[in-house]
């Protein structure tokens, strides 16, 4: 596989609801938890008790301030490997470890052929590719691959672990080229949307916006019944309405 | 972009060796080549060991180099596996060169292979313009300029070793000059026209389109995902402030065209050749690295916008 | 060229066993299955089956390797040999520790058993060590909730039994409108993002108070950026819309509140303002339709809200009901009168309100189920108010928390929307009587050597007669809890221990053993005292606080000042218990507890706490610890604790598989196989409860016999809902000159004003007591979702996410003082001042600065590297609140808290800001480094699980 496949079989990825996401780091550190001992480990740490601690993660949370004028709203925002159906990170790889694999469209790294040229992160628009500088190869999200597919686990386990463990519900995974999925109809439904689309890469993942809050049925204002009390304060009209209510 | 030593190395030395190689390539193929095969033979091997160690360190960067042999293998779309292998099929005429010239081995082959050696010459540096060329990532490489300059720059610094070698082992010929001011001045007009050009870009994509909202309005980044920076932000965020660019520029219009160009002027109008061209060679060399570093280290990367960029 | 896909191993098997465990890398104690793989954790995820977190994990949950194989982690027991906050250590036997440890404690319980003070931080064995306390005799014991969060939990407990801390839940399945009072993380860590998620997929609304807007408020439909400490403003404001617009529930205040009883109007009168009462005892309503006087127990459904009734004695006496009204429809409660003070528009105060009460009436919900009321009345549907509210130390942590606790309280009782569908939901064993039937102990007459304490040491007063004086009014606790200091602190004053004894006010003591608290850095009021105190030396050159024992199972800032070291476990290596006769999991459906059991084997020379609190009691020959000839109780340690002790027959710590087979539950024999049931069942036990003991189960009949033959309630009578408080009324009657004990000349008007026995607002104490316009802002902190105090900045992981912290300034604040992101500034206080660097934002009320908590160090602890950015760029709010308040005429400095409660007022921080030069590049104060003990060296690197990959191949 020289190249991108023609098509995939599935196109497998992740839905984040960016509505709900309250930017709880519990996806980063599952994943780094997971991963760090699955496909891809190690996932190294380098100075991990010092000075300048950093380390290899497939997935972090940044947190944005949108103004529009208004009232500031925070954003919590999650990112990993998107990935994409047509990625130069792919295609860039002179060894062929990057690949979309035919079946799913996971985007993977062979950790085994990988010669650590860090071309491919270079050509991800999405900062989404971690080098693992001990461990001498790229490093990023494999979708889980393998979760999604282990026969040793239970079924309804079957997910990413960031899915899996992400407490608000905010992450969703399934097949985005299924219409019927739930992904694909929360993604409808909400109008889900693709970062950066203007690039070209065509994502796989995608983000359900922040909802616009619905009031409940815009309230009319209770008009209070008006008393005959000698005052006529709010004091008299609600002993009144009390009375009157329990009569 | 991070500017890595050993990649600005790479691209420097062995874009100077396949400069050289080309030059030397086409004199022999014309026969306008003077001196003898000696001069020949060490002549290509001096661009054979700049290109050989250029290689080699960019094998230093990789994690691991023992697999570098993987890298061959993706030529079909990858312009870093294409540039491995033109550099290798380099070397088969390159090298059957040098033996011929090493044992004096007379033959009509040499001129196809000198033509093969200029070609091979010249695909590489396009490869290795194209690596960055190609990238979309970065729009002050992904720029159509870049692997002219790269070629240019490689044509620029070879035709000066070329005329320094000739210079101080023979003479300078004429055209040897003509060439030496020639590349520069081609490949300088096209490097401050470049610079024009990416300076007055701003960048076509937003902080606002990396995140996918512009309907929230300006976005800004409140708290990043880690305290320390990581690998994106570290290979991915180097910058260079203003006004050092600035001053680094002004450095390599100077060392890497001014002087260069100066310096052979007067190699042809007062003489003493080898001193002038040593000169220019040294310059040259601090000039093409300075603007190798400037290369990477102004480069902007999209994935920047997630981490502050407003624009890239 | 075309190389084959590679074939992935997607099968592989995750590790080579799974054991089911409770986490605690905080204190919400999720159900988590750790996978292990040749002996090592493989993999930590959440137990779908788990009453509270349903399978979902935090972000520290999910990093609990790094937690549990920290280079912090403490290596065996360890004397002290150099000064104290030196850290040189030696470290010595199991053996000698606790006989060391026993002869100080033996002889101290031997002359005065005072001069223990026992405080426990993060503790979640109260029962365990609230019992030991007991039996050991002295009246210096309480965990941290003092410092936490007492506010909520004496609010609501002395409103309507049950509290927003831990005790209750908004019901996410139904709730359609959702308020979040002044919360960043909480302790129901994953049930809040579970259910928020919820609310969010069901289309409620969520509105949240809260100054600064992240997190939960980031994801709120409303933010309200709410000025701190005016929360009971703005929530009396939306009482008054409430009764300015006539949208109260009347039927649901007749049947569950004390809103008809009525209230003696006699000023002067020692019994003005409490509650009329029948020769019973009862409080009196006006029945309507017996047309005169009945019990306000009967529940009387005529019972009235209005009117005043002239008593029997010819007094007037006025329903609960007009007293509010009066309160909050006076002017001083309408939202164009808070605007300016809340900094919330009157428009959207008085459109919330209306939203609210749309919410409550018109969305009602009804589901059609059988219940029995307290009285004994069917029901065939239960009516559910579909607003939620949740409050936590945004409320809590300011001096007038208990107040502002109650005022929200009053306002979900107005709209009918505690225990009812879509509302608020207690968990099991909630609700409890109001106030509790738990009274304090440890009056100072009481104390005598060798004597245990005649009952638990901590309550709720009823009034001046349940202080712990002495004679002379003075404090009968170190921590002056329940004196007139601060008459209803029910979880004791934590933060003022340390400063006390050292100041022996109101006396020395000799040891002061500690667990689980970080009180040597950023738990304490005033860390710099809080140093000095713990180092202090009288003048022979002795420690004023002679000796001091600390558990802790890392090397944290406070393990440097203690004397003796008790090393812990892990959470991943001990036994635990998390029982319904403390803090409960419960969730509003089901009653529930848990335990936890060693997964892994310690490496070091370590062990449990309660275990080493086991043995150091029968060494002490600590009744209740020991046989009658002398032998241990319980030689099995911990576990044989868990499984044998009975508080009362049949009620043990654990409520599951209860009796010889386990074959009941709640109330039973001991199970010598109930900690294998445990284990079996996912190291939980639940039992949900029945659909129609669900709801309303502070008066439903069925709940409440339930409770009672579960042991999990005490009174057959239903919870009656304290919208006035006549306990505090009392408190209040004293100060004004009645009965034998009133408080000190001094704290009578203290006493007077804030003992309102309906809820009001006043302004933060120290606010009224330092220059507002020298220190115009107001100051606070926010809990990280993926730390937990100081614990997590060991975490390999989690620190790379939060290394240093940030002041966050609003951009105006940015503006006027010139400072943009990462600039340094000094932020002071009329206490003290720190150097630190800001972060500009928007979404933060104006006149507020915040950070996030915990994350500064002290250099040397925590295996961290003296370069760590923890130590060097990351503060401490902490250095700037003062413990004490600001002189009052007379000279006495009261303890920063709430004079009610005497909860630590954290948030009341006033500061200026002004910028800095960067100079040296790091915070001030800048502490030298504490000794490292013999702590092994942290590792320059991590390749965690590289090992698992060697492994695979
Ligand atoms: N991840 C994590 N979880 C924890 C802890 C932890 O350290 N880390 N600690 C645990 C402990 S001990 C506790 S007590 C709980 C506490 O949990 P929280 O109650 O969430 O405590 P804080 O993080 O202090 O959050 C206080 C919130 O109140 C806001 N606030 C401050 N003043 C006011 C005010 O006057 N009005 C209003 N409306 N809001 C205000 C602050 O902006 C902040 O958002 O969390 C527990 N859970
Ligand atoms: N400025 C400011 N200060 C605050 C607050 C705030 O909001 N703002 N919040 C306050 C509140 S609400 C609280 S509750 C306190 C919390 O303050 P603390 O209760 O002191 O909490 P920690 O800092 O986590 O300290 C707990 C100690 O327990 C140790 N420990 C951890 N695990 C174990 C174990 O398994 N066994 C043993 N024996 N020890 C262990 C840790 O190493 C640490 O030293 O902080 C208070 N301080
Ligand atoms: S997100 Fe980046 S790494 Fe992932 S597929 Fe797209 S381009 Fe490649
Ligand atoms: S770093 Fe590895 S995966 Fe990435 S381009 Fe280089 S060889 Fe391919
Ligand atoms: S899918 Fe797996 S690898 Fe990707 S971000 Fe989620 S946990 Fe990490
Ligand atoms: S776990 Fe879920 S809520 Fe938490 S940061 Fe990730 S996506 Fe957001
Ligand atoms: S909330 Fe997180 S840290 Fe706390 S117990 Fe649950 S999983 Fe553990
Ligand atoms: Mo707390």
């Amino acid at each position: 596989m020289t190249t991108l496949p023609q098509s995939t079989g599935k196109k497998l990825g992740l839905v984040i609801d960016l509505d709900i996401c309250v930017g709880c780091q519990s996806c980063a550190t599952s994943c780094k938890e997971w991963n760090t001992g699955g496909y891809s480990a190690p996932l190294s740490d380098h100075d991990p008790y010092g000075g300048d601690p950093s380390g290899a993660w497939l997935n972090r949370i940044h947190s944005y301030e949108f103004d529009d004028g208004q009232q500031a709203k925070t954003v919590h925002f999650p990112r990993s490997c998107l990935h994409c159906e047509e990625p130069d990170c792919v295609t860039v790889c002179p060894t062929g470890a990057s690949y979309k694999r035919e079946e799913d469209g996971i985007v993977l790294v062979n950790p085994d052929t990988c010669i650590g040229c860090k071309l491919c992160s270079w050509a991800c628009p999405y900062g989404a590719r971690e080098y693992d500088y001990d461990d001498g190869v790229m490093k990023k999200c494999t979708l889980c691959v393998d979760r999604i597919y282990n026969e040793t686990i239970p079924e309804e386990d079957r997910v990413p672990a960031c899915v899996r463990s992400c407490p608000t519900g905010a992450r969703a995974f399934g097949d985005l080229d299924d219409p019927t999925s739930d992904v694909s109809k929360s993604v409808i439904a909400r109008g889900g949307f693709n970062l950066l689309d203007e690039f070209g890469y065509k994502p796989t993942n995608k983000y359900l916006p922040p909802r616009k809050a619905e009031v409940p049925a815009a309230p009319v204002e209770r008009q209070p019944e008006q008393v005959a009390a000698p005052g006529n304060t709010a004091i008299e009209k609600l002993f009144s309405w009390v009375d009157k209510a329990l009569s | 972009m991070h500017p890595a030593y050993s990649v600005i190395f790479f691209t420097t030395a062995s874009g100077a060796g396949y400069g050289l190689l080309f030059w030397l390539s086409l004199a022999e193929a014309v026969g306008a080549m003077p001196g003898g095969r000696w001069l020949s033979f060490a002549i290509i091997a001096v661009a054979l060991t700049l290109i050989s160690l250029g290689l080699l360190s960019s094998t230093l960067h990789l994690g691991h180099p023992e697999r570098a042999i993987g890298a061959f293998l993706q030529w079909r779309s990858s312009w870093l596996s294409r540039e491995g292998v033109a550099a290798v099929l380099t070397y088969i005429p390159a090298g059957l060169l040098a033996l011929m010239w090493l044992f004096n081995i007379e033959s009509g082959l040499s001129s196809i292979l000198a033509i093969l050696s200029a070609v091979g010459a010249a695909v590489t540096v396009y490869c290795t313009g194209m690596i960055y060329g190609s990238l979309r990532t970065i729009r002050q490489w992904s720029h159509h300029l870049v692997p002219l300059i790269y070629l240019g720059f490689a044509a620029a610094t070879g035709a000066l070793l070329f005329g320094f070698s000739l210079a101080i082992c023979v003479s300078l010929p004429m055209w040897t000059t003509l060439l030496i001011l020639v590349t520069t001045v081609t490949a300088a007009v096209m490097k401050i026209s470049y610079w024009k050009q990416v300076d007055a870009d701003p960048g076509q994509y937003t902080r606002e389109m990396a995140l996918g909202m512009p309907h929230l309005g300006t976005a800004r980044p409140l708290d990043p995902p880690h305290s320390r920076p990581n690998f994106v932000m570290r290979e991915m965020g180097y910058s260079v402030a203003r006004n050092h660019a600035e001053k680094l520029r002004t450095l390599t219009m100077v060392t890497l065209m001014g002087a260069p160009i100066v310096l052979t002027l007067l190699a042809m109008l007062i003489g003493l050749t080898g001193l002038w061209l040593a000169l220019a060679v040294i310059a040259a060399g601090v000039g093409i690295v300075t603007e190798r570093w400037l290369f990477f280290a102004e480069a902007e990367h999209v994935s920047q916008l997630y981490y502050g960029a407003a624009r890239a | 060229m075309n190389i084959q896909q590679p074939k992935v191993e997607t099968s592989a098997p995750v590790g080579d066993e799974v054991k089911q465990t409770t986490c605690y890398m905080c204190a919400c104690r999720c159900g988590i299955n750790v996978h292990l793989k040749d002996g090592k954790v493989r993999y930590i995820e959440g137990n779908r089956d788990h009453p509270v977190n349903k399978g979902v994990l935090c972000g520290k949950g999910a990093s609990g390797i790094m937690q549990h194989y920290s280079p912090a982690r403490l290596q065996s027991p360890m004397k002290r040999v150099g000064p104290r906050g030196s850290g040189q250590f030696e470290a010595i036997s199991w053996e000698e520790a606790l006989e060391t440890a026993t002869e100080w404690l033996g002889t101290v319980r031997k002359s005065d058993p005072k001069k223990l003070a026992f405080f426990t931080g993060r503790d979640q064995s109260q029962s365990l060590t609230g019992l030991w306390a007991m039996k050991y005799g002295t009246q210096n014991f309480a965990a941290h909730g003092g410092f936490c969060s007492v506010n909520m939990a004496a609010g609501g407990l002395y409103t309507f039994g049950g509290a927003f801390w831990e005790f209750g839940d908004p019901d996410w399945d139904y709730s359609k409108y959702f308020m979040l009072f002044g919360v960043a993380e909480d302790h129901a860590s994953n049930p809040i993002k579970i259910g928020m998620g919820k609310l969010k997929n069901n289309g409620a609304k969520i509105v949240s108070i809260n100054p600064v807007r992240t997190g939960y408020n980031a994801i709120a439909d409303e933010w309200v950026g709410i000025r701190p400490g005016t929360d009971a403003l703005f929530a009396g404001a939306l009482i008054h819309e409430l009764f300015r617009t006539q949208q109260v529930d009347l039927d649901y205040l007749i049947r569950y509140t004390n809103s008809p009883w009525l209230v003696i109007q006699d000023p002067g009168a020692a019994d003005d303002g409490l509650f009329a009462r029948d020769e019973d005892g009862n409080p009196l309503v006006w029945s309507r339709d017996a047309e005169g006087f009945a019990s306000g127990k009967a529940g009387d459904l005529s019972a009235s809200l209005t009117g005043s009734r002239t008593l029997a004695d010819g007094r007037t006496a006025r329903p609960v009901f007009e007293l509010m009204a009066e309160r909050y429809l006076d002017e001083e409660y309408s939202p164009v009168a808070v605007a300016e003070k809340t900094g919330i528009p009157a428009d959207q105060i008085s459109r919330i309100a209306a939203e609210l009460a749309h919410v409550a009436f018109k969305e009602e919900i009804v589901i059609e189920r059988e219940w029995t009321d307290a009285w004994g009345r069917k029901h065939d549907k239960l009516i559910g108010r579909p607003v939620s509210m949740h409050a936590m130390r945004g409320i809590s942590a300011h001096s007038n928390g208990f107040q502002t606790c109650r005022m929200i309280h009053i306002l979900q009782i107005l709209l009918g929307s505690i225990d009812c569908p879509g509302g608020f939901r207690y968990k099991p064993p909630y609700p409890k009587q109001t106030p509790p039937n738990l009274l304090p102990h440890g009056a100072v007459q009481d104390i005598k050597p060798e004597l245990p304490l005649g009952g638990p040491h901590l309550g709720f007063p009823h009034g001046p007669q349940h202080l712990l004086i002495d004679d002379d009014g003075n404090p009968s606790r170190i921590d002056k809890a329940f004196s007139w200091d601060a008459p209803m602190s029910s979880h004791g004053l934590m933060h003022m221990v340390i400063n006390n004894a050292a100041k022996k006010d109101p006396y020395g003591i000799d040891v002061m053993f500690m667990y689980m608290a970080n009180m040597a850095w950023n738990s304490s009021m005033n860390t710099p005292g809080t140093l000095d105190a713990l180092t202090a030396k009288d003048e022979n050159g002795e420690y004023v606080i002679p000796k001091i024992i600390y558990s802790d199972a890392y090397y944290s800032e406070t393990v440097a000042f203690a004397d003796l070291i008790l090393p812990d476990t892990t959470y991943l290596e001990r036994w635990d218990c998390i029982s319904l006769l403390d803090r409960p999991i419960s969730e509003a459906e089901m009653m529930a507890d848990s335990i936890r059991h060693p997964v892994v084997e310690p490496d070091r020379d370590v062990r449990g706490f309660q275990t080493v609190l086991i043995d150091l009691g029968a060494r002490l020959g600590l009744p209740g610890f020991t046989k009658d000839d002398g032998t241990p109780l319980y030689p099995g340690g911990y576990p044989d604790y868990i499984v044998n002790h009975e508080r009362k027959p049949g009620i043990g710590p654990l409520a599951g598989w209860r009796g010889k087979d386990g074959e009941t539950f709640g109330v039973g024999e001991p199970n010598q196989n109930q900690l294998d049931r445990y284990i079996e069942n996912g190291a939980f036990f639940e039992h949900k409860i029945a659909p129609e003991h669900a709801y309303f189960r502070h008066a439903n009949r069925g709940y409440i016999d339930w409770g009672i033959e579960k042991g999990i309630r005490m009174s057959p009578d239903p919870t009656i809902f304290q919208l006035y408080s006549e306990p505090v009324q009392r408190f209040r009657l004293a100060a004004q000159g009645h009965g034998d004990r009133q408080p000190p000349a001094r704290a009578k008007d203290r006493i007077e004003t804030h003992f309102d026995p309906l809820p009001f607002w006043y302004a933060p104490l120290e606010e009224t007591m330092v220059d507002t316009n020298t220190f115009p802002l107001h100051a606070i902190t926010q809990r990280p979702m993926h730390m937990y105090h100081s614990w997590g900045s060991q975490n390999a992981w989690l620190r790379q996410i939060t290394a240093e912290n940030r002041l966050y300034i609003h951009t105006d604040v940015g503006k006027s003082i010139g400072a943009k992101d990462d600039d340094w500034v000094w932020l002071s206080s009329h206490h003290g001042r720190i150097k630190c660097q800001v972060r500009l934002m928007d979404g933060v009320n104006p006149h507020t600065v915040w950070t996030w908590n915990a994350i500064g160090k002290r250099r040397g602890a925590w295996g961290l590297d003296d370069d760590a950015p923890e130590s060097n760029r990351g503060f401490l709010l902490n250095h700037l609140i003062s413990e004490l308040l600001p002189e009052r005429e007379g000279g006495y400095r009261y303890s920063n808290s709430d004079p009610i409660t005497g909860q630590a007022a954290w948030f009341d921080l006033r500061v200026a800001i002004e910028k800095a030069e960067d100079g040296a590049g790091h915070t001030e104060p800048f502490y030298e480094p504490i000794g490292t003990g013999n702590q092994p060296a942290s590792p320059e690197k991590l390749a965690y699980g590289k090992e698992f990959r060697k492994a695979k191949s």
